[in-house]
């Protein structure tokens, strides 16, 4: 199945906002209603692990059930709607040059990991420990980590419900837009697993983008 | 390696310490202690049943439905799966299920969802109204709301991505054991799949049934694999004191 794939119309140079997250990094930023926010996958196949919560209330966050059921498709792509765990538009995906992102297969933890792939890799780096650092800046704890969305991440389920991490389809450059439908607080961590091919066991840096509303 | 002990259908009555029913629409919530089992029957049928699962020493740590399904290599789970935590343990084991359908993906049903099914005039309970008022009893809250498991419900993923509901999926006397293996506190809403598209609002009777069993039960689950040994090597270390 070939996803379809939206070009922007927005150059860097009117951006308000250009940061690189190095690999393996944590990265927060509120994002406002109607600005547009861009990640770039700058060197291909880096999985951007990405929470999005209320700006003003963070009980009300990031739904990867409402999202999925919304749409009708476990895929994330142009045209997605980006639903909370109150039923409501947080961010519209505008475009997409990957065509796939994923948010069934959530973000690796050291726990996880250590069933994985070895109780030996227990100590390694992971996004669920990047995400709850990032998390406690705004006084909110692990149990405010619910489903992630997976940027950049190709998981597809077979008619048997086999379910894989496979390689990416993200070639360097690769982005992915969308425009905030209320005040958000974006949470992301750059994925830093070593032990599977979601970052072509080489973590990389992103860049994000975000432009004020053009009307 | 030892032939794996499936529970029996009928439970053996002096194994057997709680027994409920709930109606359809209702919300259940109780804490099953480590090698108790819970039986999910449904005697008439079931239209779902949406569930959350959470470590009753600790609330922090919760079912992960992503761990689950990534740690396991399917988004089915069946007899022989594991609920994992998100911290790496497993929580639940299913030892028996008659019905091998269960969805992960679709979340519960929503007011909003019931609107749009039932018409805005009815009050008919909702899974996520339900599982909240079930966290509330024990002190959590709509931050603890996890994206639950959805049980007797088929729900299949096309090559497009697509979600594919099949209906009928809890046929009269399906059941499902859930075998605790950390202390467990369940959380349960008896209410239809959020995709079912019958406009009847019509949940079916629940009966939950605590027992003892045969300890060996979860050995079906154990033996699933290196990542389920590593997962109840985890387990059993928490309980190292």
């Amino acid at each position: 199945m070939n996803p379809t794939l939206t070009c922007s119309t927005l150059t860097e140079q009117t951006a308000i906002y250009n940061q690189v997250c190095p690999a393996r990094f944590p990265w927060s930023h509120v994002i406002k209603r109607g600005q547009i926010f861009r990640i770039v996958d700058i060197e291909g196949c880096q999985a951007v692990d990405t929470l999005f919560y209320n700006a003003h209330d963070y009980q009300e966050r990031y739904s990867a059930p409402d999202t999925i059921r919304t749409q009708n498709n476990i895929f994330l792509s142009t045209g997605t709607t980006l639903v909370s765990s109150r039923s409501r538009a947080m961010l519209t995906i505008i475009a997409d040059t990957c065509g796939r992102h994923d948010t069934s297969g959530g973000a690796c933890s050291a726990e996880s990991n250590s069933v994985r792939f070895g109780l030996e890799t227990r100590h390694m780096h992971a996004c669920r420990d990047n995400f709850v650092l990032e998390l406690a800046k705004y006084g909110m704890t692990k149990k405010d980590l619910v489903s992630n969305i997976n940027f950049f991440m190709n998981v597809p389920v077979q008619a048997d419900g086999q379910l894989a991490i496979v390689d990416g389809i993200s070639s360097p450059g690769s982005y992915v837009e969308m425009v905030a439908e209320m005040d958000v607080l974006c949470v992301i961590s750059n994925c830093p697993q070593m032990n599977n091919p979601c970052n072509a066991y080489n973590p990389t840096p992103i860049r994000m983008l975000i432009w004020d509303s053009p009307a | 390696m030892s032939k794996p002990i499936v529970p029996p259908a009928a439970i053996p009555p002096d194994s057997i310490t709680l027994s409920e029913t709930i109606p359809g629409g209702a919300k259940w919530t109780h804490v099953i202690g480590r090698g108790s089992a819970l039986r999910l029957a449904a005697p008439d049928g079931s239209l779902g049943v949406s569930a959350l699962f959470y470590n009753a020493d600790d609330f922090s740590e919760r079912y992960n439905a992503a761990d689950t399904v990534k740690i396991q290599f399917n988004a089915f789970v069946s007899a022989g799966s594991l609920l994992y935590s998100d911290m790496g343990r497993a929580l639940v084991a299913i030892v028996a299920d008659t019905c091998g359908h269960h969805d992960i993906f679709a979340g519960p049903s929503t007011p909003a969802t019931n609107t749009a099914r039932y018409g805005p005039q009815c009050y008919y309970r909702n899974g996520r109204d339900n599982l909240v008022l079930g966290l509330a009893k024990w002190g959590m809250n709509e931050r603890d709301l996890m994206p639950c498991i959805n049980f007797f419900a088929d729900v299949r993923v096309d090559a497009a991505g697509g979600l594919v509901f099949t209906p009928n999926a809890g046929k009269p006397g399906v059941y499902l054991d859930l075998l605790a293996t950390m202390n467990v506190l369940v959380v349960l809403s008896n209410t239809p799949h959020v995709l079912d598209p019958s406009t009847a609002y019509a949940p079916k009777p629940l009966t939950l049934t605590l027992w003892q069993p045969p300890k060996q039960c979860s050995q079906v689950c154990r033996n699933a694999g290196r990542e389920a040994q590593r997962a109840f090597a985890n387990t059993d270390g928490y309980f190292i004191r």
